[in-house]
């Protein structure tokens, strides 16, 4: 009878977090790429510099009936940046500006998260880029989720923030002063564990 | 005149060698420059587009170079075997770095299948793009060859000019003479 009680009991609480993490376990869609790091930065005030980084992977959780639990981890091979013009692409990886030869991964590890209802909330977590970490902000929205068409369960989410070079150690002195900060967007649908 | 025999350069060797000597020293002092200019300089953009336009026609003509240098004979080295043997490797290592230079330098400014305008006349196409990480890894090697080409090409300037000054040779003069070539 103990033994029964005892083996019961290392189930129910061995089942606990499985069952929890089903629920709430995601991994960013990057097979099939519906996943975007992008980036927009003012060219002298007169247009924009739009920008991807190809490669990267990551995972979340996200529980509608536990939102306070909400997390995210991405991680990011600098080196894969593509802003269309190859020599611009080396440039801005060169020590000049994000030195990928030095720091060829940025992070972003979620600290927290605050729900405003309605599919919004902040995310707060640490980027780190240039090999500088940053607690940063970013609103977020879940734009949709459900069943997929191929047998899976998806959500997928957006956010946007603006970053400020120089807190990350890149010195934009050269350039004009709305050069000094960019936008940085992403946009992910991540497919349930 | 034109060709060459064992006895000299034919002319179109002399003027290869004297251009491509002209445009590689301008060249790697035209992307020392270039590359530490600031954002709001008027060279910025025009100091490359001379590089890639100049460097193009290198690379060309490099070519050509080497065909031309393969299909003829060359004249007959001087000096003891020793010399010849390092003149030789020498002269082996300049071309190798030539076209590595010439090479990897095409490869950044192509990384993304754009062709180069070549002095807007004409656009090189690109043959290799979207390699991993292309712009990057090229502007290495292309840093690190032209750097060791330049170096080599010193040595290489003594060595011509110990021929002429010290041994008081020929050796000098058969690349600037090019009726040399014509005696037995
Ligand atoms: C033997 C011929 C060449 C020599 C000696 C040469 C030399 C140089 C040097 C010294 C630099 C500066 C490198 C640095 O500071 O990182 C440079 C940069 C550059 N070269 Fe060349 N180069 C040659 C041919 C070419 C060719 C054929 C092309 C393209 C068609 C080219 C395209 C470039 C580009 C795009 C850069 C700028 C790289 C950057 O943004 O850092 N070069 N070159
Ligand atoms: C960037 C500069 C230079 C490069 C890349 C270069 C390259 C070469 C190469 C590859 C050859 C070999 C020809 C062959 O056997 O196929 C050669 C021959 C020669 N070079 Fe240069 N050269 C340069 C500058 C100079 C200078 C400045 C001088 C003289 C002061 C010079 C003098 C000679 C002479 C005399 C020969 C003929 C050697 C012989 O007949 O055996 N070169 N050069």
């Amino acid at each position: 009878m103990f033994k029964k009680t005892v083996i019961a009991a290392t189930l129910a609480v061995a089942s606990v977090p499985l069952t929890q993490a089903q629920a709430a376990d995601y991994t960013i869609d990057t097979e099939g790429q519906h996943a975007f790091v992008q980036f927009k930065i003012s060219h002298l005030g007169y247009s924009y510099i739009l920008g991807s980084f190809e490669n990267f992977s990551g995972d979340f959780s996200y529980d509608p009936e536990d939102l306070d639990a909400t997390s995210v981890n991405v991680e990011v091979d600098v080196a894969s940046l593509n802003s269309n013009h190859a020599e611009r692409d080396k440039h801005i990886l060169s020590d000049d500006f994000l030195d990928a030869g030095e720091y060829p991964t940025a992070t972003f590890a979620s600290t927290g998260f605050e729900s405003n209802g309605d599919d919004e909330g902040v995310l707060t977590g640490d980027l780190t880029l240039h090999g500088e970490t940053v607690e940063i902000e970013m609103p977020v929205t879940l734009v949709g989720e459900g069943e997929d068409p191929w047998g899976g369960y998806r959500a997928g989410f957006e956010g946007s923030t603006m970053l400020t070079l120089a807190d990350f150690g890149i010195d934009m002195g050269d350039f004009p002063e709305m050069m000094h900060e960019l936008e940085l967007y992403v946009t992910f649908e991540g497919v349930r564990q | 005149m034109w060709r060459n025999t064992r006895s000299g350069w034919g002319l179109v060797s002399i003027a290869l060698h004297w251009l491509s000597a002209l445009a590689i020293v301008g060249l790697f002092a035209l992307g020392w420059w270039m590359t530490d200019l600031g954002y709001y300089d008027e060279w910025y953009n025009l100091a490359p587009w001379w590089h890639r336009s100049v460097g193009v026609l290198l690379l060309v003509a490099t070519l050509l170079r080497v065909i031309w240098r393969l299909m003829l004979p060359a004249p007959v080295a001087r000096g003891p075997r020793l010399e010849r043997i390092a003149a030789h490797i020498g002269h082996i290592g300049l071309y190798v770095l030539m076209l590595v230079a010439l090479v990897s330098g095409y490869l950044i400014s192509t990384a993304d299948g754009r062709g180069i305008d070549v002095f807007g006349w004409f656009q090189a196409p690109a043959f290799i793009s979207d390699l991993p990480n292309q712009a990057t890894l090229a502007g290495t090697i292309h840093w690190y060859s032209a750097l060791a080409l330049i170096i080599l090409a010193g040595g290489h300037t003594l060595a011509a000019l110990k021929h002429h000054l010290v041994d008081r040779n020929d050796v000098l003069l058969r690349m600037i003479d090019p009726t040399r070539s014509r005696r037995g």
